[in-house]
């Protein structure tokens, strides 16, 4: 994954980027799986990987494919990512060790969750009683996110003068 | 683009597959992994192969741009007005458990038209999206 990452980095063609990019989504599914998330590896695989790429590619062939070159080395920008990726490197020590049963994220609401999702909603699958019950707020949240992003991208990129289907058939 | 009869076959073998797969992800969703979200993403993607290969056109006669631009808010509605009729019935918003006369049986309900809410805005939006780009490329006279 790593090389990967260097790769897009380093890349000028975007074309390689994009392609790089899905691989990238691909590995990440993988490791999902292997912490057992099989859900959240579903969507990286579907999203990351699938959707992404298209939307990748559909915006290099509406601009352009190749990256331009840095005029000069800019020091504000590089400092502020240094910062920031120390800070969260420094966070990540204070993170329990994996399969940990005493972290505090397996403490707080997670075993009632266990125990009283399946009966409660009648439904096998914690994940999905958690998204759409427990945590309904949330995910509506999250399609009213995904809407406005859709209603964005029409009003953006929508082309007016073709609304009407008879019209667009004759056209393009 | 139009003359690989491979792709050609190939896709149309494909598609019913990948439709009725998204249908397994979006309604399995409860007893296996998957879910509205993964679901509208694999029939979105169905579509969009299906416009790779026989040109946006068809696809438009398929799924025209205004049951789109519906179903983009329609998800959104049905998730939220399952939440409404909740109220309605004597419940708390997005509690399904007074849905139905067993409030197990509410859950269940109530989880799967939220998902189903979901599932819709996730593939109309994906759909739109790519056809927005697409067509934009089109006009452009590029392609």
């Amino acid at each position: 994954m790593a090389l990967t990452v260097i790769a897009i980095i380093r890349l000028r063609n975007l074309y390689a980027v994009v392609m790089l990019a899905s691989i990238f989504s691909l590995m990440a599914a993988a490791i999902f799986v292997i912490l057992d998330a099989v859900d959240v590896a579903f969507t990286e695989a579907a999203v990351g990987a699938g959707i992404s790429t298209v939307l990748g590619l559909g915006t290099i062939a509406l601009t352009t494919s190749e990256e331009k070159k840095p005029t000069r080395l800019k020091l504000f920008p590089l400092l502020v990512v240094l910062i920031t990726g120390g800070a969260l490197i420094y966070g990540t020590l204070d993170l329990a060790k994996y399969g940990d049963p005493n972290a505090p994220a397996h403490k707080h609401v997670a075993p009632t969750y266990l125990k009283e999702a399946p009966e409660k909603t009648g439904i096998p699958n914690v994940v999905t009683s958690v998204l759409a019950s427990y945590r309904g707020y949330d995910t509506l949240g999250e399609v009213t996110v995904i809407f406005t992003a859709g209603v964005g991208v029409i009003l953006l990129l929508g082309n007016w003068r073709f609304i009407g289907r008879r019209r667009e058939d004759n056209d393009v | 683009m139009y003359s690989y009869l491979v792709l050609r076959v190939v896709a149309k073998l494909l598609m019913p597959f990948i439709l009725l797969f998204a249908l397994y992800v979006q309604f399995h969703g409860d007893f296996g992994p998957g879910g509205g979200f993964q679901a509208g993403v694999i029939f979105a993607a169905g579509f969009i192969l299906y416009a790779l290969i026989f040109g946006l056109q068809k696809a438009g006669r398929v799924l025209p741009r205004g049951i789109l631009r519906f179903g983009i808010a329609l998800g959104v509605l049905i998730f939220a007005g399952v939440g409404v009729y909740n109220l309605l019935v004597g419940g708390k918003y997005l509690d399904y458990s007074a849905m139905a006369q067993n409030p197990v049986h509410g859950q269940h309900l109530g989880i799967l038209l939220v998902e189903l809410g979901v599932g819709v805005t996730v593939a109309s939006v994906m759909i739109m999206v790519f056809f927005t780009f697409a067509r934009h490329r089109n006009t452009k006279g590029s392609d």
